[in-house]
């Protein structure tokens, strides 16, 4: 290196120092700017979906997932433990014909949907709701998550029953299709009207639950590794990824990804579990905790109340049991029969809610991350928000802080498996935003294109803005999308009951048998 | 003593020779070759939602193009040559298949050739070879 160049290179360094000391001053003005928009113009939809019934502090839409989940199960005479045995039967692929293999089996169909549903929801949504709910709250997500397999149930049969099938072989279904079809066959007017609603707000799910939310708690722990720094970097490295994956069609990358995902879910199972036995002597102390603060509250703010509204919400957000997302992803499985995939789909509010967000919550409760007071009751922090925490942690950062309580090393492999299930909840959401998208606006490249951009955009959004108001609105996107939904599957639920007895009928007469 | 051999036909060199020394053993005993291509698959796989939608019609296209790059011409070759013979596309697991074809259309015999190196992966993983010889209803040849 001669002289001249040495000094430019000298030149070129001072530069690069006095750029990045400017960095973080720049950046923190355009996170804030970010936040500040997106909570000013999406507060009035906030407000409207968690409305409360009036002169009580119950949210509306909460009722509305409660008692559709309800009804679904008195409905189908609580299909949900009836049919466990043979939903776990057909996964296994005993009723698949031998002749159809190539196709997309009912694992794959379990699976892929798993993959969208398993992510940021079983493990920071779970936080958030015993972190204000109390204990309590996981004994109201765990009932959640048991009614709510009686809903999926109902859209999952729906979506295969009324999918499309185009000449060309692709097979594609979901709530709009069900909503449309299966209307004009009862003779409901509607219809139409419903299905351009729930695409609307399948979209804003997309963007907010199945997007920002995932983006923006990824953020939150790779910082909480590597140090802080700006949302927007992490915002701008993802959003490129995931462009490549639905844009360019980078199938190396979703491939690796579906296969870790699955992995990484049976690792954060396992190790929970070890943790739990670990402290084998507090499972007694813990459940009694998660039952006394169910019906208590423990002096938690809301009370029992408190306790029951956190435990629905986080349910309905990790599991969408009645949202209606799951019915797209399930639609393309091979069947001759659509109450199968139905059955099938039952598992999975269970592996998601009862499993996993349970081994969640536990952790938390068993791992004592929530203080308590000399009277047994928890201690709230300063603002009153929510129960103190150890290390005054929330979100992902108290499911960390828990599993790290007994494992120093797991929040690392926590932190990867939390990007990679943010990242594999993403790729699932881009596509169910884009099956509504193409609903409303037609197919076609560049309609599909101008989607895909967008979704790449609010990746970074959801990374820079604050978790407040980005949390506020994806639960506000996503149980919009339940209040259609669940309109629909009212009016439909009587064509699922035909198809239940008609199937019912037919393996008991052994007319439905198993292939050797 | 006539009979059926199944093949395992994959287009490659060493399915070559397989479908060579069987159609030898078939014109001396004055046997039938049955031509079996099998598409690696397993219902348990991972894939993404897209590919969900898309899977019906990569398999029509998959069995189309097994159908016409691998088993048009040499079955042509070989009914040209007098030889009987039937074919069979199958999706699953290479020897578990191999093995059901055989025992459902009555084979005397499976013939299927090998790469040749016994390389890291088929340690690790398992060769077709292995795992056919092991669960094979009939006699087994395998051809280097």
């Amino acid at each position: 290196m001669n002289h001249m160049h040495r000094k430019n290179f000298h030149a070129a360094i001072a530069a690069a120092g006095l750029l990045m000391a400017s960095a973080p001053a720049y950046a923190q003005s355009v996170d804030e700017k970010v936040n500040q928009i997106f909570a000013s113009s999406t507060g009035w939809f906030v407000n409207l979906i968690f409305s409360n019934f009036p002169g009580t502090s119950f949210p509306w839409i909460v009722a509305w997932l409660v008692v559709g989940a309800t009804v679904f199960t008195l409905y189908f005479g609580f299909v949900q433990f009836r049919a466990i045995g043979h939903s776990i039967a057909l996964v296994k692929g005993d009723y698949s014909d031998p002749d159809d293999a190539g196709e997309v089996s009912h694992f794959q169909a379990l699976a892929t949907a798993l993959s969208g549903t398993v992510g940021l929801g079983n493990i920071a949504g779970v936080a958030v709701a015993v972190s204000i709910g109390g204990p309590g709250a996981t004994f109201w997500m765990i009932l959640a998550g048991l009614m709510g397999m009686a809903s999926k149930f109902t859209e999952c049969t729906l979506g295969v029953k009324y999918r499309n099938e185009y000449p060309d072989g692709r097979v594609s279904g979901g709530p709009m299709y069900y909503l449309t079809k299966g209307f004009a066959e009862r003779g409901l007017p509607g219809g139409k009207v419903l299905a351009v609603l729930f695409s609307i707000f399948c979209i804003l799910g997309a963007l907010g639950g199945g997007n920002m939310f995932q983006a923006n708690q990824a953020h939150q722990q790779i910082s909480g590794i590597v140090g802080a720094y700006p949302g927007w970097i992490t915002g701008i490295i993802f959003a490129v990824v995931v462009f490549a994956v639905i844009v360019g069609g980078l199938k190396s990358i979703a491939r690796v990804t579906e296969k870790v995902v699955p992995f990484m879910g049976i690792l954060y199972v396992g190790t929970a579990l070890i943790i739990i036995l670990m402290n084998a002597d507090q499972i007694g102390w813990a459940f009694g905790q998660i039952f006394a603060g169910a019906f208590t509250g423990l002096g938690v703010a809301g009370g029992m109340v408190g306790a029951l509204i956190q435990g629905f919400k986080r349910a309905a957000f990790s599991n969408e049991a009645g949202v209606g997302s799951a019915a797209i992803a399930h639609s393309a499985v091979r069947t001759k029969e659509p109450i199968t995939e139905g059955y099938v789909s039952l598992l999975e509010p269970f592996i998601d809610t009862v499993v996993i967000c349970t081994m969640t919550a536990l952790v938390i409760i068993i791992t004592g991350q929530l203080v308590a007071g000399p009277d047994g009751n928890y201690l709230l922090n300063e603002a009153g928000t929510a129960i103190q925490t150890v290390g005054g942690t929330s979100g992902v950062g108290l499911t960390s802080a828990a599993f790290g309580s007994a494992i120093s090393w797991f929040p690392f492999v926590l932190a990867i498996a939390v990007v990679l299930f943010a990242f594999s909840t993403m790729i699932s959401w881009s596509y169910y935003g884009l099956k509504a998208w193409t609903y409303l606006f037609g197919e076609g490249e560049t309609t599909e294109l101008v989607f895909k951009v967008i979704f790449c955009v609010f990746v970074v959004i959801g990374a820079a803005a604050n978790l407040g108001p980005v949390i506020d609105f994806s639960d506000a996107a996503i149980f919009a999308m339940a209040v259609v939904n669940i309109i629909g599957l009212y009016a439909l639920m009587p064509i699922v009951k035909r198809e239940l007895n008609s199937y019912v009928s037919r393996l008991k007469s052994g007319e439905i048998k198993k292939f050797e | 003593m006539s009979g059926k051999f199944v093949v395992g036909y994959d287009g490659s060199e060493s399915s070559q020779r397989a479908l060579e020394f069987a159609v030898d053993r078939s014109q001396a005993q004055g046997g039938t070759i049955v031509l079996a291509h099998v598409l690696e698959w397993s219902p348990y796989s991972f894939l993404t939602p897209n590919e969900l939608e898309e899977r019906h019609k990569r398999r029509e296209e998959e069995l189309h193009r097994a159908e016409t790059a691998i088993m048009t011409t040499v079955v042509k070759d070989l009914r040209d040559k007098g030889v009987t013979v039937e074919t069979v596309i199958k999706y699953g697991n290479i020897p578990e298949l191999l093995a059901k074809i055989a025992k459902d259309c009555g084979a005397i015999q499976i013939v299927i050739g090998r790469s040749g190196h016994s390389n890291l992966g088929a340690r690790v993983f398992g060769s077709v070879a292995g795992a056919l010889v092991q669960s094979a209803p009939v006699p087994c040849t395998i051809v280097p």
